[in-house]
């Protein structure tokens, strides 16, 4: 089983975008679970048709300790397995310890199965935000996730947010299993973005591992509560998120990544934003 | 183990040697923080002691947290208000008054809670979703089931960090039930030892409590004794002196104190501060707020109890005051004397280092300097500059970020309540030569030559036995079992251990009789430590210079067949 989770900055499109490449997985026949560390709970919407979903943390506080697997995980498009950790209100409590909490309970409950006990291939964690503290790095440390993607754009807060990302990862490297995968560039249409992000990869050391460009139908797959792959396969969107799949599905590299210092990184900035 | 060190006839080490010796065993870094809070004493140029400042992680300190300052010792001990702990099960553990604070119910009906202990138990659920909720829920069902007069609520490190608001439950409770509630911030992690929730503590009973109740005293002469806290009964004590001379205590903070009488405090005519180090906050803010002036007093030992009396005799200007105090003082030292004389008889020259709390340092000496006794090192566990040096380095001391972490009020004068008459009585009796405001710190009052030694870690107190020798040690409950397995007797001065009241006269008499008893008790030359009795009898042992000496005097016991009434 592979792994994965996906990081990056708020807004930037990581429930989206996870949900739409687990489609393009699951199309071919892979057996994936997505679990959302997010307090919102709304990273598994689009993959459960907008079925709300019981929180693993909301089921715990009602249930006790008496809780089933099938009371905190559903079905999902294509047999996809979908689990919300949830957490508190805003400004209440820690949401960190939550994710802990949730993904503590998902061990014990031996979740990462298929329902009939198959062996799945894939567990995408979808993270909230920054790396903000100890509890949001839960899924980088103690080997949850083994490969990570950081979604971003060429943006430049998109990018400040990826290094500091990388610079998790560079902490847990040193001490686990956990290494980056690559850069999944949600196009913002920035000028010059895609040979930005590349420079911006290659000099932390990683990949783009794909160049996902901007389109309405993404949008439009999102009203109806659907990934774009199943709300119109034939669209040209869904061939991206399929063309995204294939290459986390065949990727093979894996590193520590070099953080890149700040001059470096505004310097990388200055050199594309201003190339015209 | 070296010879040198294991010889009873080693020679004496200067302080400076000492001090050497201490620092040896540290790392450059350490050992340069650490020697700013090693200092030799001069009264006559009393140095810098890098005091409250943090603990160096490795060494193994007395301090205690910040949590444990707030709940454990200054509000702890007010016995009628509900103490509730907001924070995981651990911490509810201290919220078992477990010091020894004495109370006596004066009144028919009236309440204790001190055997009390109340936590809301905070669980994962808390810490994830927030913990305001159960809060509240402690709160009514305390509440319920006891209707107290006053509810106080202890924030935990866990509450800190997820950020329950304390504060806006306990102001929505006391809206809900009536009754004064009111809450801590006093997360053990903050500041650098117990003395930030002292800090915290006084802002807290001052902004909740003090003043609420502005019933005029009738009496002539009416003090507070403030950072007392009747430890085996020495508010008592003083309480009982005080009364023979015809002074009334309108409230003891926070010793056998209740909720009425604190509210009444700032009705009293002078404030006396026996802890400075926990309780000066209080006396400076009551007289910014009412005008009441404060001094320094210690009514630990015989002769500083005197001097004491004397003084709050002089304040209040009254010749019948001061007769009757002199009274009094001549009866007590008369009651005295014979077990003073005694004691002093068998315990002259014998030395004695003090390690513990942000007075009792200092206090105790007093009562070792009674029966002719020497300190040859004292250190404070958690007390500042001032405790050491004497307030007048108060301008200099530097401010760092773990005190300015912890509140300090804005307080104002009260425009109806402040007492400009005292504050001309201040001023006029100063003209005089009164002394107010006035703690000369511990420093002084020692010998030349002395160690001091602030926070002061294991090794320390290890390196100080073997090669200073004291013949007692007054400490805490962290260090004196290590200090007695190297046959060395340990008073414990936070809890007295089983002992006590020491305060006034009549506490002095218990006190040199209990270490007349220590001192000469042949226990420890009966004491065959582990390292003795194990192995193939070739160790050496750890130290053994004290069990020689006294089976030298073992000896000579037998010899003169004398039975000491201990054994």
């Amino acid at each position: 089983m592979r792994k994965v989770a996906i990081y990056g900055k708020g807004g930037i499109g990581k429930s989206t975008t996870t949900q739409n490449t687990v489609a393009g997985l699951v199309e071919k026949g892979k057996k994936v679970m997505v679990v959302g560390c997010d307090p919102k709970a709304d990273s598994t919407r689009l993959l459960l048709g907008g079925l709300a979903q019981r929180s693993v943390l909301d089921t715990l506080r009602e249930e006790g300790e008496d809780v089933e697997l099938s009371d905190i995980r559903a079905g999902g498009y294509c047999q996809s397995l979908c689990v919300e950790s949830g957490g508190p209100e805003p400004g209440v409590g820690c949401a960190g310890r939550g994710i802990i909490t949730s993904i503590n309970m998902l061990e014990q409950l031996d979740a990462y199965k298929t329902e009939s006990g198959d062996p799945l291939d894939y567990v995408f964690y979808d993270v909230l935000g920054d790396v903000v503290c100890g509890g949001f790095a839960m899924p980088i440390r103690e080997g949850k996730a083994e490969e990570i993607y950081i979604v971003c754009s060429g943006e430049m807060m998109a990018m400040y947010a990826a290094n500091n990302i990388s610079k998790g990862i560079l902490k847990f490297a040193q001490s686990g299993v956990v290494r980056l995968g690559g850069l999944i560039c949600n196009s913002r249409k920035v000028d010059n973005e895609r040979e930005m992000i590349e420079q911006f990869a290659k000099q932390l050391g990683t990949q783009m591992i794909h160049f996902v460009p901007r389109d309405n139908d993404v949008q439009r797959a999102e009203i109806n509560r659907k990934t774009v792959i199943e709300w119109n396969p034939e669209c040209k969107q869904a061939d991206e998120y399929r063309a995204l799949a294939n290459a986390i599905d065949g990727n093979d590299m894996f590193v520590v990544p070099k953080p890149l210092q700040i001059e470096q990184l505004e310097k990388l900035l200055m050199d594309f934003g201003l190339m015209d | 183990m070296t010879t040198e060190e294991t010889s009873c006839e080693a020679p004496e080490l200067s302080a400076e040697q000492l001090k050497e010796e201490m620092l040896k065993a540290y790392p450059s870094k350490t050992a340069k923080k650490r020697g700013k809070q090693m200092v030799v004493n001069d009264p006559d140029a009393i140095p810098e002691v890098g005091a409250n400042s943090r603990t160096v992680p490795g060494l193994i300190t007395q301090r205690g947290c910040t949590y444990a300052g707030c709940r454990g010792v200054v509000i702890g001990p007010i016995h009628d208000i509900l103490h509730i702990t907001h924070g995981p099960i651990g911490c509810g553990y201290y919220s078992w008054l477990t010091r020894r604070n004495m109370v006596k119910t004066v009144n028919e009906g009236d309440t204790n809670y001190l055997q009390y202990a109340m936590s809301t138990d905070m669980m994962e659920e808390q810490i994830v979703f927030g913990g305001e909720k159960k809060l509240k829920q402690a709160i009514q069902e305390a509440y319920d089931i006891f209707k107290p007069k006053a509810i106080s609520i202890y924030a935990t490190c866990p509450v800190g960090l997820i950020g329950d608001d304390v504060h806006a439950v306990a102001k929505e409770m006391k809206e809900t039930l009536g009754i004064n509630v009111f809450a801590f911030s006093c997360e053990g992690y903050r500041g650098v030892s117990q003395s930030a929730g002292h800090h915290i503590a006084n802002n807290g009973v001052f902004k909740h409590i003090v003043g609420l109740d502005d019933t005029p005293q009738t009496h002539p002469y009416t003090i507070n004794v403030l950072g007392e806290y009747n430890i085996g009964g020495d508010a008592w004590e003083i309480d009982t002196l005080l009364r023979k001379c015809g002074i009334h205590v309108v409230s003891t903070l926070s010793g056998d104190v209740n909720y009425e009488q604190i509210k009444n405090a700032h009705t009293a005519h002078l404030n006396t501060i026996m802890c400075h180090r926990s309780i000066n906050y209080m006396a400076e803010m009551m007289e910014k707020k009412y005008g009441i002036p404060w001094i320094k007093v210690n009514f630990i030992g015989a002769d500083q109890s005197a001097k004491s009396l004397r003084k709050i005799g002089a304040f209040f200007e009254s010749k019948e005051l001061q007769d009757r105090i002199e009274e009094v003082i001549a009866q007590e030292m008369a009651a005295l004397k014979p077990v003073r004389d005694r004691v002093t008889a068998r315990c002259k020259g014998k030395k004695a280092a003090l390690f513990v709390g942000g007075s009792r340092a200092h206090h105790y000496q007093d009562l070792f300097k009674d029966i002719g006794m020497e300190v040859i090192s004292a250190g404070y566990e958690f007390a500042h500059r001032d405790d050491y040096e004497g307030r007048s380095v108060l301008p200099n001391i530097k401010v760092d970020a773990d005190s300015r972490n912890i509140e300090e009020l804005t307080v104002e004068e009260d425009p109806q309540r402040f007492r400009s008459d005292f504050v001309e009585k201040k001023k006029r009796l100063e003209s005089e030569g009164f002394t107010f405001s006035d703690y000369h710190g511990m420093m002084a009052e020692m010998k030349k030559n002395t160690l001091v030694i602030d926070d002061i870690s294991h090794h320390e107190i290890e390196k100080l036995i073997k090669l200073w020798k004291p013949d007692i040690i007054g400490s805490g409950i962290k260090d004196k079992f290590v200090i007695e397995k190297m046959g060395i007797p340990c008073k414990q001065l936070h809890s007295y251990d089983y002992g006590g009241p020491y305060a006034v006269f009549t506490g002095a008499a218990n006190f040199y009789e209990e270490v007349d008893r220590m001192l000469h008790t042949k226990v420890w030359s009966f004491v065959v430590p582990p390292w003795q009795k194990e192995g193939n009898g070739t160790e050496k042992p750890y130290y053994a210079p004290r069990k020689e000496k006294r089976d030298k005097e073992n000896t000579a016991w037998k010899k003169t067949a004398e039975v000491p009434e201990e054994v």
